[in-house]
């Protein structure tokens, strides 16, 4: 039996060590250790309540967006304010932009190199105009010996299945998306001031200027990121998905699923009306949503370097460091383990698609069985429970999101024609109070958890997406999900285990959340060790 | 295979969408790698205005970055931070994240964005540190507590003083690696200490772009710099570049003449909001921070945060989040013009403002109140 560290593990946010054991060309056991430790719990302490959505911005440079609405709304819910119509509505605008630059970032830039093979597109044979152009570039580059990021990847993999026309293809729309993140970003700027961290979502509405001028150029950007996602990333995910379809049988793992929902609806707030529904979906039960609350969760540090103690809702929640040594019969993560009624949880797109699948969102609905029947499935939403569900999950809701940004915008044009431009409801902070706001950032469930006291933070908590998907084993030895999801992971060369990659990346982690990689142990890291 | 997907995707979506996409594909990618060069060379005189260059610098900033071979290698470190910089990085408009990549620099190291994983990312970032002459910048601060921040099992501190003793340059990205940001804030609850502190044992300099996030167009500057005249621009005493950071954000701010006539907003979803007032009773830091905030926008020149309507919450400052903190509770010591007089506290200001900004605003409040007071409206 082999045992393989791959750190670190690139193409996600932050860093991440993962200690595998491989037998018989399978992944037969797997620990996930994230680690860099910040502390953001400790700094936030003592501080004035309204400081706190700008600083949880920082937990994570790919989603603070996500954080910052988070955090507003707890601090809402303290604060006993409601926002109003208009802010909702440019909160999901805002919000969205952050869900349209992560997707198309993760599919091209994070992801799909795992699938697309760089070197390979240099022997296609075309004759669009376009494409020979890219070609031409690609081969400068690779001339020049400087193959920069491309340098030293596992090119040539026999499980690169794409013919080099397509691997071309891709090639030239990983260039586009480059430019398409940053439109997308460059849109919530245009009420946001910038991204990343925006800065006009104080808990109350939003503070942002909002005219029609301001509405074109919006949806001047919206409109090309949407055609990119409508003639581009959904047709992209389509051709290669026929390539990949064993990958639709790997890396289901523990199949429970948990959104909060996100994209308030404006009139009800209702969060199981948002455009992506509240609820959780446990695949042993069926694939039917249930009803979730922030009271079923409990946080289990005992194989996370947090001194021992009862696992507890993270409103009670202490973070107490206490770094001891990697050691996967111990403690071996900065990660907490957070559980829902005790059960670990799968968060991202593909709960999210899910939840709203089984809750009956029509755009979903139709969304996913489109995609199944267009890939012979038809019928088949179990086959989503897979790396090939999450990559097609991700693409439909990138879609889904761009389309209702639209339907939004024109509403809050319709608003200020109507002479509503309220954006702000004024408040006063509480002495005592305590708050919680729950929301999605793109990598999944986000919660944060306030408590004031004296009118500054007494205490803070978060739960973060890449928590719940990267955590340790629980005290009864249970798996987190993507330590869950790596077993019988087919592996046909240890030295270069991209397909361990797929399946880590599949979850999108972002390590930026609490943690960083660490290994006290330096003879350990970059060697196989056989036990 | 094109006929196949014409068939999926009508499936879904309707055809006439299907009819725009392929046509619009190609469109796509001509738009990419069809470079204006019209397009071009107002990117090069743009970047010499912000450089503080004559306009005679813009066809020596064209022929520096098309001519550049090989181009110039980058080793980036993300070390203790959330990574926004290099996110900032890729949402660089003009020149764009691809043509940087691609065309300008060779990125030899850069966990986000490189293919290589594991072994091969640590053999990818030897390689580069053993061929040297490459230009280091760091994105992160570094902990000093044992097992709070390491690499491939390298502590993060370590890798810097191996990795920068070899680069032509260090260049410190964001607030994290200038003065160690918000998860240096306090307590500092990892210890961080930033570039400068870790490099200064070493006898190394280096140039720190604060900012949370930095703007990539400061690095393509300082980059620029280099290949222009081999050398880093003038930095001031705390190593900024002073092409970027000699004046304050209210220096340049499009709403310093509400400032001057008084005009404020003294709450959110106000009339006063609307009109676009100064927002300085709102918490703006801006008086207090250096930077080029107002001049160089954000995202493609699509807004920037007091334009959008945000106060300054000070992050290009070198002293932040604590000395800005509470973001929203009003800069203490900065004289107020406007109807009903001046009030009088330079003395406070020097306390609050670094030396050179209490000057500026000392002898601005000095000036307004000779003005007022020969209208006859001051103390």
């Amino acid at each position: 039996m082999a045992r393989l560290v791959i750190d670190p593990i690139t193409r996600i946010e932050g860093h991440l060590k993962l200690d595998v054991e491989i037998e018989g060309g399978k992944v037969k056991d797997a620990w996930t250790s994230g680690t860099l430790f910040r502390g953001f719990e400790l700094i936030l302490k003592g501080r004035d309540p309204r400081d706190a959505w700008q600083i949880t911005q920082r937990v994570c440079g790919v989603c603070p967006t996500s954080h910052a609405h988070t955090s507003t709304m707890g601090l809402e819910d303290s604060f006993k304010v409601t926002p109003p119509e208009n802010a909702v509505i440019l909160r999901n605008l805002i919000e969205g932009c952050q869900f349209l630059h992560s997707h198309i970032l993760w599919f091209y830039h994070l992801n799909a190199l795992d699938y697309v093979d760089v070197v390979s597109a240099l022997s296609a044979k075309t004759t669009d105009p376009a494409l020979v152009a890219v070609q031409g570039k690609l081969k400068t580059f690779v001339d020049s010996g400087q193959l920069g990021p491309f340098a030293n990847a596992y090119w040539g993999h026999p499980a690169y299945k794409l013919p080099p026309e397509v691997n071309l293809l891709a090639v030239s729309h990983y260039l586009q998306a480059l430019e398409m993140q940053a439109e997308a970003a460059a849109a919530s700027a245009v009420w946001g001031g910038r991204m990343p961290m925006t800065m006009t979502s104080p808990p109350g509405g939003v503070n942002c200027m909002v005219d029609l001028d301001l509405i074109a150029q919006f949806l001047f950007r919206l409109k090309k990121v949407q055609a990119f996602i409508d003639n581009v990333m959904v047709p992209d995910t389509l051709a290669i998905a026929p390539f990949y379809l064993d990958w639709a049988g790997i890396g289901k793992g523990h199949a429970n699923f948990l959104s909060w929902g996100v994209f308030t609806d404006p009139k009800s707030r209702d969060p199981y009306k948002s455009l992506l529904p509240r609820g959780a979906v446990y695949a042993s039960e069926g694939l039917t949503a249930q009803k979730v609350g922030p009271e079923m969760v409990t946080e289990d540090t005992t194989r996370g370097w947090y001194k021992d103690g009862p696992a507890v809702n993270p409103a009670q929640g202490v973070t107490d460091p206490e770094y001891t040594s990697y050691d996967t019969n111990a403690k071996y993560t900065w990660a907490k383990s957070p559980r829902l009624n005790g059960k670990p949880m799968e968060v991202g797109a593909l709960a999210r698609m899910l939840v709203a699948y089984t809750s009956g969102q029509p755009t979903a609905q139709s969304l996913i069985n489109g995609t199944l029947t267009a890939l012979g499935v038809g019928g088949k939403p179990e086959v989503l429970l897979s790396v090939l569900g999450r990559i097609a999950a991700r693409t439909l809701e990138a879609k889904m999101v761009a389309d209702e940004m639209i339907g939004w915008t024109t509403a809050l044009a319709a608003n200020l024609g109507a002479g509503n431009s309220k954006l702000f409801e004024q408040y006063e902070i509480p002495d005592k109070s305590s708050g919680i706001g729950l929301w999605e950032a793109p990598r999944g469930a986000l919660g944060h958890w306030n408590e004031i006291d004296g009118h500054v933070l007494k205490n803070y908590q978060m739960v973060v997406p890449t928590t719940w998907n990267v955590c340790p084993r629980d005290e009864k030895g249970v798996r987190g999900p993507i330590e869950e999801a790596l077993i019988g992971t087919p592996v046909h060369d240890a030295k270069q285990p991209l397909e361990i990659l797929r399946v880590v990346h599949s979850f999108d982690p972002c390590l930026a959340c609490t943690v960083h990689v660490i290994d006290p142990d330096t003879n350990e890291v970059r060697k196989f060790r056989v036990s | 295979m094109s006929g196949g997907l014409a068939v999926s995707v009508c499936y879904i979506f309707d055809t006439s969408i299907f009819e725009r996409t392929w046509n619009m594909r190609g469109g796509f990618i001509r738009g990419l790698f069809d470079i204006d060069r019209r397009d071009f060379l107002k990117f090069c005189s743009a970047t010499a205005a912000m450089m503080g260059l004559s306009e005679a610098y813009a066809p020596k900033i064209a022929e520096a970055v098309t001519t550049a071979a090989p181009r110039t290698p980058v080793v980036w470190l993300t070390l203790s931070c959330d990574s926004g910089c290099t996110e900032m990085f890729i949402k660089a408009k003009r020149p764009s994240a691809a043509e940087l990549i691609l065309d300008v620099l060779s990125v030899e190291f850069n966990d986000t964005i490189m293919a290589a994983a594991g072994e091969q990312a640590e053999e990818n970032l030897k390689n580069a540190v053993d061929k040297g002459g490459f230009i280091l910048v760091i994105e992160g601060a570094m902990p000093t507590k044992p097992g709070y921040g390491t690499i491939a099992g390298k502590d993060m501190l370590d890798i810097v003083k191996e990795v920068a003793p070899k680069a032509l340059a260090v260049v410190a990205i964001g607030s994290c690696a200038t003065n160690t940001g918000i998860p240096g804030a306090a307590p500092n609850p990892s210890g961080l200490i930033s570039v400068t502190d870790a490099l200064k044992p070493l006898g190394i300099a280096n140039v720190n772009l604060p900012g949370c996030p930095a703007d990539p167009k400061l690095l393509v500057g300082v980059v620029l710099n280099y290949l222009l005249f081999k050398k880093l621009p003038d930095l001031d005493e705390l190593g900024r570049p002073k092409m970027f950071y000699a004046k304050t954000i209210h220096e340049q701010c499009e709403r310093r003449s509400h400032f001057e006539a008084g005009r404020f907003v003294e709450a959110f979803g106000t009339p006063e909001m609307e009109k676009g007032y100064c927002l300085y009773k709102m918490g703006c830091k801006g008086p207090q921070t250096h930077g080029p905030c107002p001049t160089i926008r954000y995202n493609d020149n699509a807004s920037w945060c007091i334009l959008a309507g945000a106060p300054c919450i000070g992050c290009l400052d070198m002293k932040w989040p604590d000395a800005q903190s509470p973001f929203y509770g009003r800069l203490a010591g900065v004289s107020i013009p406007g109807f009903g007089g001046v009030q009088s506290t330079a003395d406070k200001v020097g306390k609050v403002l670094g030396a050179a900004t209490a000057i500026g605003i000392g002898a601005h409040a000095a000036a307004t109140a000779a003005k007022g007071g020969k209208k006859g409206g001051g103390e």
